[in-house]
């Protein structure tokens, strides 16, 4: 079943052309990666899909429901999470009531001014399950803000994940982190991601490869390929536009 | 033991409040304590908005005046009997009128926060301050408006001509505004007002209108304004333009500033600080305000986080007992500091004093020859090179203290 359908997306800054007519439709519970060279429009394409950026045309589904130009609280509402390439985090609050707000939607408390967190027993032992999922349970009372940069990378990852959406889209997961962290995190994404549907841009190519089940290449605004692994490494097209460099600078 | 433990500072707080007539029953000191209360209340609605929302108000005193100026016509409308209602429920009143302020002004002035929020909050409360004068019914023109709390029934045989009883009542009040404004910030309301402030844009990825969390916290801290302004009408029985305007904003951002922004009892600091330098040493010196402007410049270069912050600082040096290597590198540094803010001072009135002869913490100087400037200014010089010269042995005390510090935070891990 499609849970996400792209329907010919473009989006214009101004006079510049980012995205230019992508069409791409996302399965259930497959593990999606979006790659392709630096300023190919892959973070655009997230932004779009998540709400922070209006659409210029064409239509987002998610599952039956248009989503575009819908506001980023209410596609999160519907069931689609998201992560940021830039740690963004809630720096001042600590690592647990980061993950606690992550979840106070989903639990159902709205904007309420008359439940007492402490008290709320269900709600903190979900806090604190996310927080062993992600290994930060030791470092719960830390300010976010504080924390080493993979801690920060985990606490990216549990606050888009808190909340049980089906759709998790994750923006370079392990950028800047070191081989031995990136491992972990790899782990971590397999682990979280578990009978959801993945988005992933992702510049690792191993990694992309570990992960996905499908990989859209996009190039200058446009999906030039969309393929399983093993195809999208043979594709002379995507060679010459995008694994050809990475082969050889590698 | 641990519940008594966390909420000794509150029990204190309790105590303190409630037996300070005690100790001191003067007309001034009941007056001061007045004014103090009002000035917590006040100063914590603020906070609400600063330091919990991350709003920036140059407006605030629009909602505490405008919840005066409607609870002193609830005592008008009392007096005259269209209304009939103790008056221990005027801060209500007030209240109530600040929240519906703040639901109407917030749906615009919410829509962003930072410089966008800063300026409208500037435009309304001059917007407001300048019709004030113009809606004379309702604002009193210059003179404004004024009631009489001694009407409507007594309340248990209480009629309210002493300034004292108004305190009883006040202090009731603050409890109630200072436990509820408590409250909410440990409800998801208040939680998301934290994470709105850390960062609006993450927020809307967990389903949360940052518009949203904005305007209800702007709408509750309109309220507690309210109430504060019903607390200064039963107090004064009066109320001026003067108390919305943006003296009166520029007041409750330094109180809240002073005691410590994004700490909870820090506003409560600053309110009593200011209320204490607004009273008393105005007493002193016609120079209270450049005094308070300095300390103000002062707490923002050395101490961002305030007095609260200060105090807050000290508190894992406090657990691990660490506290004792710090007295003696204080009190070096601490006594010529001292003697530096004094001699400061008397440099700064004695160029301002008329007088020939000038009195200064019992000793009298010449102000019409150079001589004792010279005097005062070298013990001034002294007094810096002193503090300059103490401060390498107090950073290395602190940093000694803070290393057991760091060992503690590993081990948590």
């Amino acid at each position: 079943m499609t849970v996400l359908s792209l329907q010919n997306i473009t989006k214009n800054f101004g006079e510049t052309e980012i995205i230019r007519g992508v069409s791409l439709d996302i399965e259930q519970g497959e593990k999606h990666a979006i790659i392709g060279p630096n300023g190919a429009g892959k973070s655009t394409l997230f932004h779009l899909i998540s709400g922070l950026y209006t659409v210029t045309s064409g239509s987002i589904r998610f599952k039956e429901q248009e989503i575009q130009n819908k506001k980023p609280y209410e596609i999160n509402r519907l069931g689609v999470a998201r992560s940021f390439q830039v740690t963004n985090i809630f720096a001042r609050m600590n690592v647990f009531e980061n993950v606690r707000c992550a979840l106070l939607w989903s639990s159902g408390y709205k904007y309420s001014f008359w439940h007492l967190l402490g008290r709320q027993k269900e709600l903190n032992d979900k806090t604190l399950e996310v927080l062993e999922q992600i290994g930060l349970q030791n470092k719960m009372l830390f300010p976010a803000g504080e924390l080493a940069y993979a801690h920060q990378r985990a606490l990216e990852l549990g606050i888009a994940i808190a909340s049980g959406a089906e759709v998790i889209m994750l923006d370079e997961p392990v950028a800047g982190m070191s081989h031995s962290e990136a491992e972990s995190a790899v782990e971590l994404i397999h682990k979280i991601t578990t009978g959801k549907t993945l988005i992933m841009v992702e510049h690792d190519m191993n990694i992309v490869f570990d992960v996905a089940d499908r990989i859209s290449v996009l190039v200058y605004g446009e999906v030039i390929a969309c393929d399983t692994p093993e195809n999208i490494r043979a594709n002379p097209k995507v060679q010459e536009a995008y694994l050809g460099e990475v082969v050889t600078s590698a | 033991m641990a519940l008594l433990k966390k909420s000794a500072v509150w029990i204190a707080y309790l105590v303190a409040l409630l037996s300070l007539p005690q100790f001191f029953n003067s007309v001034l000191a009941i007056s001061i304590f007045n004014q103090m209360a009002i000035a917590i209340v006040f100063a914590l609605s603020y906070n609400m908005l600063l330091g919990q929302g991350g709003m920036l108000s140059f407006g605030h005193a629009v909602y505490f005046g405008l919840g005066g100026f409607l609870a002193v016509h609830a005592l008008i409308m009392i007096e005259f009997e269209t209304v009939y209602f103790s008056i221990i429920w005027i801060p209500l009143v007030g209240g109530l009128f600040g929240l519906l302020a703040a639901l109407f002004i917030g749906t615009f002035s919410t829509h962003k926060a930072g410089t966008v929020f800063a300026m409208i909050s500037l435009g309304i409360g001059e917007l407001i301050a300048a019709s004030s004068l113009i809606f004379v019914s309702f604002f009193g023109g210059e003179a404004g408006v004024s009631g009489d709390r001694t009407f409507g029934p007594p309340f248990f045989g209480i009629e309210w001509f002493q300034n004292v009883e108004i305190y009883y009542l006040a202090v009731a009040w603050v409890i109630i505004a200072t436990l509820f404004m408590y409250l909410f910030t440990q409800t998801p309301a208040g939680k998301m007002a934290n994470a709105v402030r850390d960062n609006p844009e993450r927020a809307e990825f967990i389903g949360y209108s940052a518009r949203r969390v904005r305007y209800i916290t702007f709408c509750a801290s309109g309220l507690f304004a309210g109430v504060a302004g019903g607390l200064f009408a039963l107090n004064y029985e009066f109320i001026t333009e003067e108390n919305l305007n943006a003296a009166t904003s520029g007041r409750v951002l330094l109180s809240a500033y002073i005691g410590g922004l994004g700490y909870f009892i820090g506003p409560i600091v600053g309110a009593v600080i200011l209320t204490l330098m607004n009273s008393l040493l105005s007493n002193y010196s016609d120079l209270w305000m450049l005094y308070l402007g300095i300390m103000f410049l002062l707490t923002v270069l050395f101490l961002p986080r305030g007095f609260a912050g200060f105090i807050m600082m000290h508190q894992v040096a406090w657990v691990r007992g660490t506290m004792k290597q710090l007295i003696v590198p204080y009190l070096l540094t601490g006594l010529p500091a001292i003697v530096f803010v004094m001699s400061s001072i008397a440099l700064i009135e004695l160029s301002h004093t008329d007088d020939a002869e000038f009195q200064y913490l019992g000793l009298t100087f010449d102000s019409t020859g150079a001589m004792d400037f010279v005097l005062i200014a070298l013990v001034t010089i002294g007094a810096l090179v002193c503090v300059r010269k103490s401060l390498p042995q107090l950073r290395a005390a602190w940093e000694s203290a803070n290393e057991i510090v760091e060992e503690a935070k590993e081990s948590k891990t």
